[in-house]
């Protein structure tokens, strides 16, 4: 049990202060800049709530929030069952552990910007290694600069290339924390594979697959600089997920107030979904 | 082998095949590189990799990084450490409310805070140095390394806290001597991930940085548009960028999968 002590406060102060500094500060800045219009030179004028209400309507925010919705629901139906697969069919003990999870782990300590570099140079039609086996053995017509499917392929895999491996440790720590005994219990009732996934290993590993959906979502929404340097929003808008359109207005245009407006729009959605998620995955814990 | 074990093969064969085309890229001329198509480089050379030990533009954007990775991680962990210990430990007035205001920003995307991060620290006069990239990474490192030092300080019983009072340790001495050393698999992956966390991230560094503190990340974009495009001095300064991820994983290869789970398994 934990004891009740108010001076734990001043262990917690440090934290607090070093992130209210980088959070609550940006954060009124983005909430100045969204009630107020500016033409330079330092002058702002009062505008309540007119920027909120040009976001929400407008046709490119809903089609950039479309393709982001797009994105993160493809890349977690594509690397959660893709990763619990692959944990599954890991050796639990043995020389080979180690090997294995430091080489899975290495696409996640890759700068992002190189991992975009890199799957920009892997699938470039004639050059890439990639864009060449599907182009020339395959014989498939594959060009991410030109054909927007293509794009979309090509960033869907960047990612589950990079992330899935996120999954895989996760379900793996899960599985590996599963006492012999169940299994040998499974054994002699005769439990077929599938209820041993379902009644011993799934339920072992829920509480590491919350974490891992809750990380997959936050980031994948927030997705930025790989897409950005793979294909820097293209062909045309098709790849333009939620971040590029806001750096795109915000640094581009330097419409500072509707992308603050956005940004805060932006940020309410990932914060209530992740809501959304954690308490619908965790339900079953408080009944 | 047992037949299984192909699926994680096939699926660690298809991690390295763009790392693998990367390397070999970086070996080659560029010449070679935009002439055409070839699975292995034809005229081995090693160009690349001397431009960017010779040229201080090159290599001093490493030394920015890893002097900014490192400062990040230090104060990470070291304020992550007592505070992780207050919320495993103790009750307070908030303290469920602060740990999730804590995790929420994990959510907010680093394009929402670029530029107003920008004007912060200008007006803090710390612009483009170490420390301002170093203090930024803060916001979402700090509650990472708190709720990975929860999940494995949850594991230490609390008998161990009052057998040492018991003995007469006092709390700081306790701290250090005892509790630290019995959690430092925790505090190697907290680190761990801290400089993970630090060293991928492109967006915040770029924007708080000008020319003293510049990370290699932001030398390699402006290096791409400038000069046209350099693929092979490109490639090699991508592959130096995996070595110390691949290292600091080393440390910690027996932790990974635990680490991974912040210490909840």
């Amino acid at each position: 049990m934990k004891t009740e002590n108010q001076k734990a406060w001043f262990f917690v102060l440090p934290v607090l202060v070093l992130v209210a500094f980088n959070a609550l500060i940006p954060m009124m800045t983005v909430v100045n800049y969204s009630v107020q219009e500016t033409f330079g030179d330092n002058l702002f004028f009062w505008e309540g709530l007119t920027w909120f209400e040009q976001i929400l309507r407008s046709e490119r925010f809903h089609a950039a929030l479309g393709r982001q919705f797009l994105f993160t629901f493809l890349i977690l139906v594509i690397e959660v069952p893709l990763g619990i697969a692959i944990a599954l069919s890991m050796p639990r003990q043995g020389p080979w552990v180690p090997v294995c999870l430091v080489l899975m782990a290495l696409p996640m300590l890759i700068p992002w910007n190189v991992v975009g570099a890199m799957w920009n140079i892997f699938a470039l039609p004639d050059i890439g290694l990639l864009g060449y086996f599907v182009n020339h053995t395959l014989g498939i017509d594959y060009d991410m600069t030109q054909n927007p499917i293509a794009a979309w392929i090509t960033i869907v895999t960047m990612d589950v290339w990079h992330w899935t491996s996120l999954v895989v440790l996760l379900s793996y720590a899960g599985l590996v924390s599963i006492p012999d005994a169940y299994y040998q219990a499974a054994k002699i009732d005769g439990a077929s594979n599938w209820s041993v996934f379902r009644y011993i290993q799934l339920p072992k590993m829920k509480n590491v697959l919350t974490i891992a959906i809750l990380l997959r979502f936050m980031d994948s929404f927030n997705i930025y600089t790989e897409p950005f340097v793979l294909t820097g929003g293209g062909p045309g808008n098709s790849t333009t997920l939620l971040s590029i359109d806001l750096v795109k207005i915000a640094l581009g245009q330097f419409d500072l107030g509707p992308a603050a407006a956005m940004s805060l729009i932006y940020f309410s959605i990932t914060l209530f979904v992740s809501w959304l998620f954690y308490t619908l995955m965790t339900k079953d814990d408080l009944n | 082998m047992r037949k299984r074990s192909i699926i994680p093969i096939v699926y660690i064969l298809f991690l390295m095949l763009p790392i693998y085309w990367l390397v070999a890229m970086s070996f080659k001329t560029t010449n070679e590189i935009l002439a055409g198509f070839s699975l292995f480089p034809q005229t081995f050379t090693l160009d690349a990799y001397k431009t960017i030990f010779t040229d201080p533009t090159w290599y001093w954007g490493y030394i920015n990084s890893i002097i900014y990775v490192s400062l990040n991680t230090v104060i990470s962990v070291a304020v992550a450490l007592p505070a992780a210990y207050a919320f495993s430990r103790y009750r307070f007035l908030g303290d469920k409310q602060l740990f999730f205001w804590l995790l929420t920003n994990r959510m907010a995307p680093a394009a929402v805070f670029a530029l107003p991060f920008f004007q912060l620290y200008s007006a803090v006069g710390i612009f483009d140095t170490h420390l301002a990239v170093a203090l930024a990474h803060c916001l979402f490192n700090i509650p990472l390394a708190v709720w990975i030092l929860e999940g494995f300080m949850g594991g230490v019983p609390k008998e161990l806290d009052e057998t040492a009072y018991v003995d007469g340790y006092s709390f700081p001495r306790f701290f250090i001597s005892i509790f630290i050393p019995t959690i430092k698999a925790g505090v190697g992956v907290a680190a761990f991930f801290c400089f993970m966390f630090s060293w991928v991230e492109l967006l915040l560094a770029k924007t708080l940085t000008a020319v003293e503190a510049k990370p290699i990340a932001a030398t390699m974009t402006k290096t791409a548009s400038s000069a046209g495009y350099e693929l092979g001095l490109l490639a090699a300064a991508g592959t130096l960028t995996i070595i110390p991820g691949a290292i600091v994983i080393y440390f910690v290869r027996n932790y990974i999968a635990k680490g991974f789970a912040m210490g909840r398994v």
